[in-house]
């Protein structure tokens, strides 16, 4: 690879007994990047960042950071620091001394430090608060300082375990961009955890959908979100529909489905294991749905629905409709012009196939 | 109507509480607190004075044994700290369901039976014709009994052996409390064993560290039996004076204004051990 990577880890294996919490997962983070793992919980995240900080070892594979195997390196002798999922900051010391406690262990002399710990919390927003106790900051503001007291140290790797879980919506939204100018501005890699895909997708530079110990697609938020590789990713990053039936035809990357209930639609071939006759799940986006008037293009595949309920939400609003008893989501038009959708009515959903994604049916 | 009734019942909920404080805690210690300041002029007649005080100071075999007495609790709370740390570690942190309970049952367990049958259980193991000196001598390390008994050692023993449930029950609880992060936290940010015990485990459980030393260090300091029987004769532990001037020497002048000193010192010792940690009472007592 051309870029130097600063973690690179080959065919980790983590069992638990019978249980595979990390299945053979390579990985190759180059330099300076935002990586998210992303998955539901119990996917393995967990264990996988704790091997990268050392507090767990692996059965198989090697973590390799910045060209040094550290399978056998203490976690207190790694060049990687982590923000914990409830921060962890030490209640008996106060900001400046949670802060100054890793440069101790350098043996940083206290001038140093000093001028260390100030440039840090200037540099993450606060200012001034060295004195306070950790107890007396806002949730935002505690959250910066688990920051600064890992990025103080310059680690090559910040390990970041679900840290926006407890804030409210607002300020996770807030700090969700404030991360990604942080980790811009130290240009620090850094290693984020999460099952919460808004915040892979809004922050990460790359991002890995995990599933029962495997990554299903290592890519970047839009290529995830336009370009599934699994019907997993396809469900699991933004809102999605799914129609399931039979392949019918195979031709010029798209496959024509015959629904259940005996209506044909059409979707790009996403998955590999598809064959005329097997069974296939179709995925489209809530806002690749179209309400059907004149004019459509010919091309488009179109299915009866009735409208079960209209889910207001700004611009993100949607209607609930039901096509043979399955509740179908389609994004209302921004601009309103929506026809009367009262309960009950009836009307035609459209899309183009390319859009879609026809997926193999997953052997249960 | 309705303040009167809860009038009532707060008034009723409390009294238990304060005839304990009043009858037994307050009277009593106010009485001693008077009885030490009169002084015996003959069988019939008392004078206010602090004779019985000056002779503390005068006489050094009451204040060499008072420091003695202070001295050794000490040294017994500490060490008890030392001994119970590890132990309330295992329990709290890394023993798990079933292994918990019986651990703490079997700090537990102990003090079912009464301090007398303790102490005399160590003297089956510690006296000449004890298991100890017995098992010893068939080894063939020694070559005759061993007397074990009637040492410092042994009242120390004794005294800790004593005091451990009551360190290591504030201490579990404590220590349970904290978040398995901070350790890990510790150590993440490039600490070692030593310094994440100091820095971070200690600081934690600071509050049951100080609230086990001074209930430790109150039982130690005001023990009678183990001292006596472990001890010997001439272990000569202060509240064994108190005893000889209240009920051998009938003195209840002397006993009482050594009882009084008694209650400084332990009191004296709290606050500064509360000073020296800087903890407060409120937070150590929960």
């Amino acid at each position: 690879m051309a870029v130097a990577s600063d973690l690179s880890c080959h065919h980790l294996v983590r069992r638990f007994g019978d249980n595979i919490a990390v299945n053979d997962i390579s990985l190759d983070v180059p330099a300076g990047t935002f990586f998210s793992i992303l998955g539901p919980s119990g996917c393995g995240k967990t264990t996988l960042l704790r091997l990268l900080a050392g507090f767990d070892r692996p059965d198989q594979g090697d973590i390799v950071i910045r060209g040094q195997r550290m399978n056998d390196v203490p976690p207190n002798k790694r060049p990687v620091n982590m923000v914990f999922q409830h921060l962890a900051l030490f209640p008996t010391m106060s900001v400046g001394d949670n802060i100054a406690y890793g440069l101790k262990r350098r043996k940083v002399p206290l001038a140093e430090r000093q001028k260390k710990i100030e440039r840090v919390l200037e540099q993450v927003g606060l200012p001034g608060l060295a004195h306070r106790n950790p107890q007396e900051l806002s949730g935002g503001q505690r959250q910066r300082v688990a920051l600064a007291r890992c990025l103080v140290l310059e680690p090559t790797l910040l390990l970041l375990d679900e840290p926006l879980g407890a804030l409210d919506l607002k300020l996770r939204e807030q700090m969700k961009v404030e991360l990604k100018h942080l980790q811009k501005q130290f240009g620090t890699t850094f290693v984020y955890i999460t099952h919460d895909q808004s915040e892979a997708m809004v922050m990460s530079d790359q991002v890995a959908v995990m599933r029962q110990g495997r990554f299903d697609q290592v890519a970047p938020p839009e290529t995830l979100y336009r370009e599934p590789a699994t019907p997993f990713v396809a469900g699991f990053v933004g809102d999605n529909n799914r129609l399931s039936g039979e392949v019918v035809s195979l031709r010029d990357n798209l496959a024509e489905v015959r629904l259940d209930h005996g209506a044909l639609v059409a979707g790009q071939v996403a998955g590999s294991q598809l064959a005329v006759g097997g069974r296939a799940d179709l995925y489209i986006r809530p806002e690749s749905l179209v309400f059907t008037g004149d004019g459509l293009n010919e091309r488009f595949s179109r299915l009866d629905a009735t409208v079960r309920s209209t889910l207001f939400d700004g611009a993100n609003s949607r209607i609930e409709a039901d096509i043979n008893g399955q509740p179908v989501y389609a994004r209302l038009p921004q601009d309103g012009s929506a026809p009367g959708l009262a309960e009950g009515r009836g009307l035609q959903l459209a899309w183009d196939p390319q859009l879609a994604r026809v997926f193999g049916a997953e052997a249960l | 109507m309705r303040s009167s009734a809860g009038r009532l019942s707060l008034i009723l909920l409390l009294t238990p509480f304060l005839l304990w404080i009043v009858l037994l805690v307050l009277l009593p210690h106010l009485q001693m607190l008077r009885v030490s300041f009169q002084v015996r002029e003959s069988w019939d007649t008392l004078v206010w004075g602090v004779e019985q005080y000056q002779n503390f100071f005068s006489e050094s075999y009451y204040w060499r044994t008072f420091v003695r007495t202070g001295v050794m609790s000490v040294f017994t709370t500490l060490l008890t700290l030392l001994i119970a740390f590890p132990i309330a570690w295992y329990i709290a942190r890394l023993a798990r369901g079933r292994a918990r309970g019986l651990l703490f049952l079997a700090c537990l367990i102990p003090f079912w039976a009464s301090e007398l049958v303790r102490t005399y259980g160590w003297m089956i193991l510690l006296r000449e014709s004890g298991l100890f000196s017995t098992w010893l001598q068939a080894l063939g390390w020694v070559d005759g009994p061993v007397e074990m008994l009637y040492n410092d050692i042994a009242v120390i023993i004794g005294l800790v052996y004593n005091g451990l449930l009551f360190m290591v029950v504030p201490l579990v609880t404590t220590l349970d409390g904290m978040d398995e992060n901070l350790v890990e936290a510790g150590y993440d940010l490039g600490g070692g064993h030593l310094t994440v015990l100091r820095e971070v485990v200690v600081p934690w459980a600071m509050p049951g560290v100080v609230s086990g030393c001074i209930v430790v260090f109150m039982l130690t300091l005001g023990s009678y039996l183990t001292p006596i029987l472990m001890g010997g004769k001439d272990s000569a532990w202060f509240t064994q004076q108190i005893f000889t001037q209240f009920i051998t020497r009938f003195n209840w002048e002397q006993g009482a204004a050594l009882g009084v000193l008694l209650l400084f010192l332990s009191s004296l010792m709290v606050w500064l051990g509360l000073k020296l940690t800087g903890q407060s009472l409120r937070k150590v007592m929960g």
